[in-house]
């Protein structure tokens, strides 16, 4: 119970044998989560969360998701932001867990960006 | 801040920002002395003694290092409210170490919350930083250290989806609220 059991991790990385893993530059999309004290407040971490499980339901191999801190727009958090390679990147404000799960679907894998949840398309990109 | 692990991951991507390769976090829980620890400490650049002393004040901000601002303020509060207490202990260029106490059964003490998903967001936001994970209930130990699972796992990353949620599982079992607490 105290420790990861190492059969585990070897099972893992039998299963994942053979999967690409793409690192920063070689993915289709990024996704970062703002997790300044302002968005984990109002929800960061589900919003997270959701993403992960979105992932990991959908095999998704092409899209990395990382976090970074307050972009300074504390009262529209939990925010992301959705970089789709060789597109403007879209700024989403004021998400919750449901959101959440139709950008993965509409826009993340369908590509159209869900203009009703974002607050600017082609703003700075994020560090 | 609804439970405690959210200010957990506030503070420690604090950690994250302050330049630390390596954040280790500590939760004991006391129950004969009716104490709850939380202590993290991180090998980030820390802070000069003047700095430190101003870093619970929410007034005083600095952007541009984003060591101060509301996130250790709201941690003491809720310290605070429960009987506890949060100490700050930093030297530049060596680290910072936060510890925050608190009255175990407080009628205003936070709820643990969600542990596992706090450890599962870090470790995903900040793969190249190591945690290291101990928390102390009763007779029981739950350990998580990222060097040894990256150890382990070799070229496969640790934010692949199947690790996280093996983290997940593991941390599930102690890390999470226990059974009927149902306060804060």
């Amino acid at each position: 119970m105290a420790k990861l059991k190492v059969e585990d991790l070897k099972r893992i990385k039998e299963s994942v044998k053979g999967t690409v893993n793409l690192r920063d530059g070689a993915a289709r999309v990024k996704v970062t989560v703002h997790m300044g004290t302002c968005g984990i407040a109002a929800g960061a971490r589900t919003v997270m969360n959701t993403l992960l499980r979105e992932i990991e339901s959908r095999q998704v191999q092409d899209v990395i998701l990382t976090s970074s801190g307050c972009a300074g727009l504390c009262s529209h958090e939990p925010m992301i932001t959705v970089e789709v390679k060789e597109t403007a990147p879209v700024k989403y404000v004021k998400l919750d867990a449901d959101k959440t799960k139709r950008i993965f679907t509409e826009h993340i894998m369908g590509g159209n960006a869900i203009v009703e949840y974002a607050f600017s398309i082609g703003s700075e990109r994020t560090r | 801040m609804e439970d405690l692990s959210l200010h957990l991951l506030d503070i420690v991507e604090n950690c994250t920002a302050a330049g630390a390769s390596l954040v280790e976090i500590h939760i004991a829980e006391d129950a004969a002395n009716d104490r709850l620890e939380i202590r993290i400490k991180d090998n980030g650049r820390g802070m000069d003694a003047a700095l430190a002393a101003t870093a619970t004040n929410p007034f005083v901000t600095t952007r541009t290092t984003r060591r101060v601002g509301l996130g250790l303020p709201l941690l003491k509060m809720a310290a605070e409210e429960a009987g506890g207490a949060l100490t700050i202990d930093s030297t530049p260029g060596v680290g910072t170490e936060v510890t925050a106490s608190f009255q175990d059964s407080h009628i205003d003490r936070k709820p643990l919350g969600d542990i596992a998903g706090t450890l599962v967001a870090l470790i995903l936001g900040h793969p190249e930083i190591d945690f290291s994970y101990t928390h102390v209930r009763g007779g029981e130990t739950i350990e998580l250290d990222t060097r040894e699972l990256k150890e382990q796992l070799g070229t496969v990353p640790i934010g692949t989806p199947a690790v996280l949620n093996m983290i997940r599982t593991h941390l599930a079992g102690a890390g999470g609220d226990r059974q009927g607490e149902n306060h804060g």
